[in-house]
């Protein structure tokens, strides 16, 4: 998005949620120009539902949308394999194992698109997004955009409607099928005839570097709707086929159901990221040799909270709060749950914490247990959804505590703007969407902010929502430790500096302030005493106001 | 592939293992080879352990190195290494940055920072020990050792027929260009 954005030529936005930007990218692609959206895998559940319509009205100007699949979990909540998302909403498929790959296939998705009258969908995996290799740049071809004209029985899926686009869907699948076919995005590498292999993204490229010029191989880039006949053809030539999928048997499982003999998922695992390694062990029994040693030595190295971090400061006084279950969500913050804070009980999907922990409180007062619960969700993750679902507390009647950890940017993915921060992805001034007003708007009577860096303060807030017996909001509000602060934030909370350092003659060695978690604190065991690295800290003065003897000053302001 | 080299780059979060991956993809590129380098950074921005890794030869396929197929082992972390030390081959290289990053459980008090690391792998393999960090503050940038690091490396792999310096300026801001130079000359220096 940030290599797009420069580009004046093309109408480039973040959205608050995946929902929203698919519907933008619609209603572009109604409206007649060529659209592309791009999410995480997890993001398609949240775009799930104008995705499965857009499945039935087809486009205008072509569309194509981005999903990227986490194999291994390198930093996501499941394993889901969105292949299936295209099969179900009826949606042509593409997966690029490779960068040229993933530039060629883009330019073939839109053709295919607006020639078929389909959503194309783009499969990424982690590996073909977290990888680089050479790209060839072809000529740019101009699109002009096409004229929009009302088309009611296309467009608007009223019940009528859609039971006659169900119908024009089942015969353009029959088309797609005819040209994944005849497309050499689906082609065929002939060697040894004895070992047919049939895959599709990164896999092929594992696939390639474990059996070589020792296989045939079947590489199919458009796996939506399969090529059956082409597949079968090439089953009928080789002994023995494979095939090599990440995650689940989404090909293995069609051609079986064809009545295709093939060796798959009995061998290779559906489990976590496949690698050249494991495609090897399953069909060879082979491993390399490898060097002999104690591998216990290396202590983990988890990730941690930055030094300085606003949520720690927080989660430091949260996790204080004694007969409480909190709910968490997706961002930097769920690291709070993490050990020494253990201040997050759950997390499940962005926007849940609010919404869950109303439904979590509604049962503990039904249990007559007096639990209170306090939901920890972020800026963007809140305007992400859960303003709605803080909505459905207020409608509900609900009587939970919503902390909105407010770090003034979309920390965790890389400092992205969303409506919080004033700034466009151009970086061009916007309107500043202020969530103390939008909360009261959306019915909460009790709201704070705050600045979790004055441990005070954020206690004697907590304290008073914990007072309560209606829903409240907390907004702990100050900027992310490693962001490039603005001319606003600069104006409302001036620069962090200066450095934090303990008089070893003071300290105790209580390691109250290694409870926080800091990593520019260490503790010192031949002395028992804390120390401070001044390089890693920034000074945002959290362990100096939880040391009890003072032994913690600044420095340098 | 058979004639495929392998190059991993591993350390912590924020020590630039993916400046350096840039530097040497592209000179790798522009000397003719297919090159493929995948990055994994974790959840965190800071902190967590990270590796970059770098395959260069006649055609690549896999972007990822298998456990027991790295030519090289760039560690610019001393523990670090022992995380990363099964993908190296029986007879590949270790270049250790001699240089502690304490993680949580040892900044907690928890556990100790590991000892005997670097003696324990000088047995098992050919190991080539630098203090980048040093020559980095002696050139007056802490920042720079990843590039004495790719300096060392470079030596290691005997790439040295590539006009690195070309490269670093490309890669680099003007500003840091010379300092960057300096720094990977010290580094080839130094193994």
């Amino acid at each position: 998005m940030e290599n797009i954005a420069p580009h004046k030529e093309i109408i480039a936005e973040w959205a608050p949620n995946e929902k929203v930007a698919v519907e933008s990218a619609v209603g572009a692609c109604y409206a007649g120009a060529r659209s592309i959206t791009a999410m995480k895998h997890v993001g398609l559940n949240v775009a799930a539902d104008p995705f499965f319509t857009m499945g039935y009205t087809g486009v205008n100007g072509g569309m194509v949308l981005v999903s990227a699949d986490d194999p291994g979990l390198h930093s996501s909540q499941n394993e889901q394999d969105n292949r299936y998302y295209a099969r179900m909403a009826k949606v042509a498929l593409l997966e690029p194992s490779d960068s040229q790959e993933c530039k060629d296939m883009v330019i073939r998705a839109m053709e295919i698109s607006e020639k078929y009258d389909v959503l194309v969908m783009i499969r990424m995996t982690t590996r073909v997004c977290h990888s680089k290799s050479i790209v060839e740049l072809g000529e740019r071809v101009e699109v002009p955009i096409k004229p929009y004209v009302k088309n009611v029985p296309k467009y608007n899926v009223s019940p009528a409607n859609a039971k006659a686009l169900h119908l024009v869907v089942e015969k353009k699948l029959k088309e797609l099928e005819k040209f994944s076919n005849e497309t050499d995005l689906n082609f065929i590498e002939w060697n040894d005839k004895k070992v047919g292999v049939i895959s599709s993204g990164v896999a092929y490229q594992y696939a390639k570097e474990v059996f070589g010029k020792d296989a045939s191989y079947l590489k199919l880039g458009f796996t939506n709707p399969l090529p059956l006949e082409k597949i079968k053809k090439f089953a009928d030539q080789v002994e023995t086929l494979y095939v090599v999928e990440e995650l689940e048997p989404f090909i293995e499982d069609q051609i079986k159901a064809a009545g295709i003999k093939c060796i798959g998922k009995e061998k290779i695992p559906n489990t976590w990221e496949l690698n050249p390694d494991i495609v090897k062990k399953a069909i060879f029994g082979t491993e390399n040799q490898i060097i002999d040693y104690d591998r216990n030595l290396a202590v983990g190295r988890p990730p941690t909270l930055c030094a300085g971090c606003p949520h720690r400061a927080f989660f430091y006084q949260l996790s204080k709060k004694k007969n409480t279950m909190i709910t968490g969500d997706i961002g930097c913050y769920t690291l709070g749950g993490a050990p020494p804070l253990n201040a997050m009980d759950t997390c499940v999907c962005m926007g849940a914490s609010v919404s869950m922990a109303h439904g979590a409180k509604k049962v503990f007062e039904k249990n007559n247990d007096d639990k209170r619960v306090v939901a920890t969700i972020g800026d963007s993750t809140f305007f992400h959804s859960g303003m709605t679902s803080l909505l459905d507390v207020v409608f509900n009647k609900g009587n939970t505590i919503t902390c909105i950890l407010d770090n003034r940017i979309t920390a965790m993915t890389g400092h992205q703007d969303n409506p919080g921060t004033g700034y466009t992805l151009q970086g061009d001034i916007t309107e500043t969407v202020e969530i103390e007003p939008v909360v009261r708007a959306l019915g909460i009577k009790h709201v704070r902010t705050i600045n979790p860096l004055n441990q005070a303060e954020t206690k004697e807030a907590l304290n008073w929502a914990y007072g309560l017996n209606e829903p409240s909001v907390i907004i702990s509000r100050y900027p992310c430790a490693l962001k490039k602060y603005t001319k606003e934030d600069l104006e409302e909370f001036g620069p962090l500096s200066g450095y934090c350092t303990v008089d070893e003659d003071t300290c105790i060695g209580c390691k109250i302030c290694v409870s926080t978690g800091c990593p520019a604190i260490v503790f010192k065991k031949d002395i028992k005493k804390s120390s401070i690295n001044k390089v890693q800290c920034v000074g945002c003065e959290l362990c100096l106001q939880v040391c009890p003897k003072k032994a913690i000053s600044k420095v340098g302001e | 592939m058979k004639d495929t080299k392998n190059i991993l780059l591993v350390g912590v979060g924020g020590q630039g293992t993916i400046l350096v991956s840039k530097i040497l993809s592209t000179g790798l590129m522009e000397a003719g080879y297919d090159v493929k380098m995948s990055e994994i950074h974790g959840m965190a921005q800071r902190g967590g352990s990270v590796s970059t890794q770098v395959r260069y030869g006649e055609e690549v396929f896999s972007p990822i190195i298998g456990i027991g197929e790295a030519d090289i082992l760039v560690s610019f972390e001393t523990m670090e290494t022992i995380r990363w030390l099964e993908y190296l081959k029986p007879d590949g290289v270790v270049v250790i940055n001699d240089f502690k990053l304490p993680s949580a459980p040892i900044l907690m008090g928890q556990v100790d920072y590991p000892e005997g690391i670097i003696e324990q792998i000088q047995e098992k393999a050919n190991t080539k020990v630098i203090n980048a960090a040093q020559i980095a503050e002696e050139l007056g940038n802490q920042r720079v050792m990843n590039v004495v690091l790719l300096g060392a490396l470079i030596k290691s792999m005997n790439l040295t027929h590539i006009d690195w310096d070309a490269v670093i300026r490309s890669q680099v801001k003007e500003s840091f260009a010379d300092i960057n130079i300096k720094a990977f000359n010290r580094g080839m220096d130094a193994v």
